[in-house]
């Protein structure tokens, strides 16, 4: 590892204050059905970490992480649907034992592609998988052919736009717009009730914080290192014997897998998972709370989702013309006003008020305060 | 899927998607001549351009009521008025927008699309604040409606005929100015070297803001053409951007001429497909194809020079 420290100071107070806001004070102030909000905010969070590796380290734009938070959020579906739709339970059915909406698309045998999800480890294997597989065709695809920057954007939402339409138009094979609805139980254990929801609450959190452990990790290594040197200097590592395009892979991966896991809470925290978590408009959004956090920031993302989805929530609520005027403003003023977001400011105004007055209580010697050097703001 | 249809039927057939995919194509050539305008000269990223050319289009419905109060008689020429005016009222908002946002970000594509996704939100809930949510239709006069018999299994709707008359026209008004008039040449020289076109005594940031405002204006004559084709509403703007995005990079972007060409090949190939496949397969299987070819040639098909 670069560094003699996992994490700097302000890291550890991001950590710690993240634990606390989300292992204690959330669940003891917030009713079941807030906490299950925080949970729905927190599985966009996964996303948003995944981007701070590929976008703020690697300067990779993504624009459609919702194809993997789609494809990890399916996966778990239709393993639920397939649990919910036993033989006892679709006897009114014309071909009872396949999920309602094949049944009434006129479909009388399970599709191929559904069958391995009748089992628990196959599905958890695939939520990895096959948006592992998927980025690294898509990948290896663009960044071997050097294509970058903003074609590799316009891409990656025109493949987000490819797969809502694909989704939406083979409605007997994936539910169609309304996607895969009425899920009931996790191996006989009822996720609807609340006492499972606060339990998947817990879950949640666990799983998040090692995937912010392992972006961490990450960062702190030389393949960290190397990531930002491309985002800043792309040909100099090339010259430097590097195999850019494997660096650049490895990272669209890894944010893949990261946006998969979050789709897979989601389906088991909200009881559903339709197409329009899948197309341009929530990808472009689910860039925006990264944005809001601070791109290079992993705390930041986290607290640039909560925060973000907290207001979309009580904005919509109280006065919902105001919202879109809102999410475009927040966009245009993170771009223009603050592209470091919440992180920028924390290290520009709230960091060294802290630093010195740690500093002024005890002499500390020197001046390596154990920053990485790596944390400066990227180029774009 | 081709078996059942003789081969005179599979003609006509064929000639009948080809005219219906004319009318995509130029709703398609419209849209992306002035994004490529945009992306492809100033290298700018306007996620906002189908909110610009659906102000096209409510100008034209605002106008076309006009006429049906005020000016009954004068009713079948109105379409030109309101295309006009579309033009004037996105060029407008076009070079309002390119002064207070797009100025400051030239260098920074990835924070332009950002910010122009971020401006496509607000002036989609203006509109839907202003005109209501719900989708408006334009009454179109009498000579536009209905279609001409070429040969017995052949129809051609008139519109269709128009509006492609009217791109052709467009392209070339666009190719003219872009290419012999002296404006064209600015900009042109601004666009390959901007410091040395300063120092030589042009007016960058003048030239800048009327491009922007140009390739905005064509999107707001395409809105007027596409009230022929598709229902009005706050969010139908969406439903083109990422088809005209992936138009403007097919054909190359630096290149007119390539706009062209991909404008026709996508639009030919979808509407022909879409006769024999259902309406969302053909449209995923054309963009599925565009994709695997950008993935293999990535500059597009007529690419001046290699992107990045």
């Amino acid at each position: 590892m670069i560094n003699s420290r996992f994490f700097n100071r302000s890291e550890l107070i991001g950590f710690v204050s993240l634990l606390l806001l989300l292992l204690i004070i959330l669940p003891l102030t917030l009713d079941v059905f807030r906490l299950n909000l925080v949970a729905k905010y927190l599985t966009y969070a996964f996303v948003a970490i995944g981007l701070v590796l590929c976008w703020g380290y690697g300067g990779i734009l993504s624009l459609g992480q919702g194809v993997f938070f789609g494809l990890g959020g399916y996966c778990m579906a239709m393993y639920l649907k397939l649990e919910a739709s036993s033989v006892e339970n679709t006897k009114i059915q014309s071909t009872p034992g396949i999920p309602d909406f094949m049944d009434w698309n006129q479909i009388t045998q399970l599709p191929a592609f559904w069958k391995p999800f009748h089992s628990f480890p196959i599905t958890i294997l695939a939520i990895i998988v096959v948006p592992a597989i998927f980025a690294f065709i898509i990948g290896a695809a663009m960044f071997k052919r050097r294509v970058g920057g903003v074609y590799f954007a316009i891409i990656t939402q025109a493949i987000a736009a490819i797969l809502t339409i694909l989704i939406v138009g083979q409605q007997g094979y994936t539910g169609g717009i309304n996607g895969i609805t009425d899920l009931r139980t996790l191996h006989g254990w009822d996720i609807r009730t609340d006492h499972a929801k606060f339990i998947l609450y817990f879950v949640e959190v666990v799983l998040l914080f090692g995937c912010i452990l392992l972006a961490q990790f990450i960062r702190l290594t030389k393949l960290g290192r190397i990531l930002v040197a491309m985002r800043e200097q792309e040909d100099r590592v090339r010259f430097s014997g590097y195999s850019v395009a494997n660096f650049k892979i490895f990272a669209f991966c890894m944010a893949a897998i990261f946006a998969a896991i979050g789709g897979a809470m989601f389906t088991l925290e909200v009881g559903f998972m339709s197409p329009s978590f899948v197309g341009i408009v929530p990808s472009i959004e689910m860039v925006i709370y990264t944005a809001v956090g601070g791109r290079v920031s992993i705390f930041g993302a986290v607290y640039g989702t909560l925060l973000v989805n907290f207001a979309k929530t009580s904005l919509s609520e109280s006065f919902p013309q105001l919202w879109l005027f809102g999410l475009g403003a927040l966009f245009i003023a993170v771009v223009l006003a603050f592209p470091n977001g919440l992180s920028g400011i924390w290290q520009d105004h709230v960091q060294p008020r802290i630093d010195r007055l740690l500093a002024s209580r005890k002499k500390s010697g020197n001046g390596w305060t154990g920053n990485s050097v790596a944390d400066g703001a990227p180029a774009e | 899927m081709f078996g059942d249809y003789s081969l005179g039927d599979l003609g006509a057939i064929l000639a009948m998607q080809g005219f219906a995919g004319l009318i995509l194509f130029s709703v398609y050539v419209l849209m992306a001549l002035g994004l490529a305008i945009i992306f492809g000269q100033m290298g700018v990223i306007n996620m906002a351009h189908g909110e610009f050319m659906i102000l096209g289009a409510y100008v034209t419905w605002m106008t076309s009521s006009a006429f049906q109060q005020y000016l009954p008689s004068l009713f079948p020429g109105y379409f030109f008025v309101a295309m006009t005016l579309a033009f004037i009222a996105s060029g407008a908002l076009g070079m309002l927008v390119e002064w207070a946002l797009i100025r400051h970000l030239y260098k920074r594509p990835l924070d332009t699309l950002l910010a122009t996704w971020g401006l496509s939100l607000i002036l989609q809930q203006a509109y839907r604040s202003v005109f209501g949510a719900r989708e408006v239709g334009v009454e179109l006069p009498d000579w536009m409606m209905g279609s001409w018999q070429a040969t017995d299994s052949i129809q051609i709707p008139i519109n269709g005929m128009f509006v492609m008359a009217l791109t052709i026209l467009i392209t070339i008004a666009v190719a003219y100015v872009l290419f012999w008039s002296r404006w064209g040449r600015q900009v042109r020289a601004v666009v390959q070297n901007r410091v040395m076109a300063g120092a030589v005594g042009i007016n960058t940031e003048k030239v800048d803001c009327l491009t922007f405002g140009l390739g905005c204006g064509i999107a707001g004559i395409a809105g007027s053409a596409f009230t022929m084709i598709g229902s009005t509403g706050p969010t139908a703007g969406q439903l083109y951007i990422v088809d005209t995005f992936l138009v403007v990079v097919f054909g190359g972007a630096a290149s007119l001429l390539g706009t062209i060409a991909s404008a026709f090949t996508i639009s030919q190939t979808q509407s022909t497909l879409e006769f024999f496949l259902s309406g969302s397969m053909a449209k995923v299987i054309t963009l599925l194809a565009i994709v695997a070819i950008l993935m293999m040639r990535p500059q597009g098909l007529f690419a001046l020079k290699v992107r990045k």
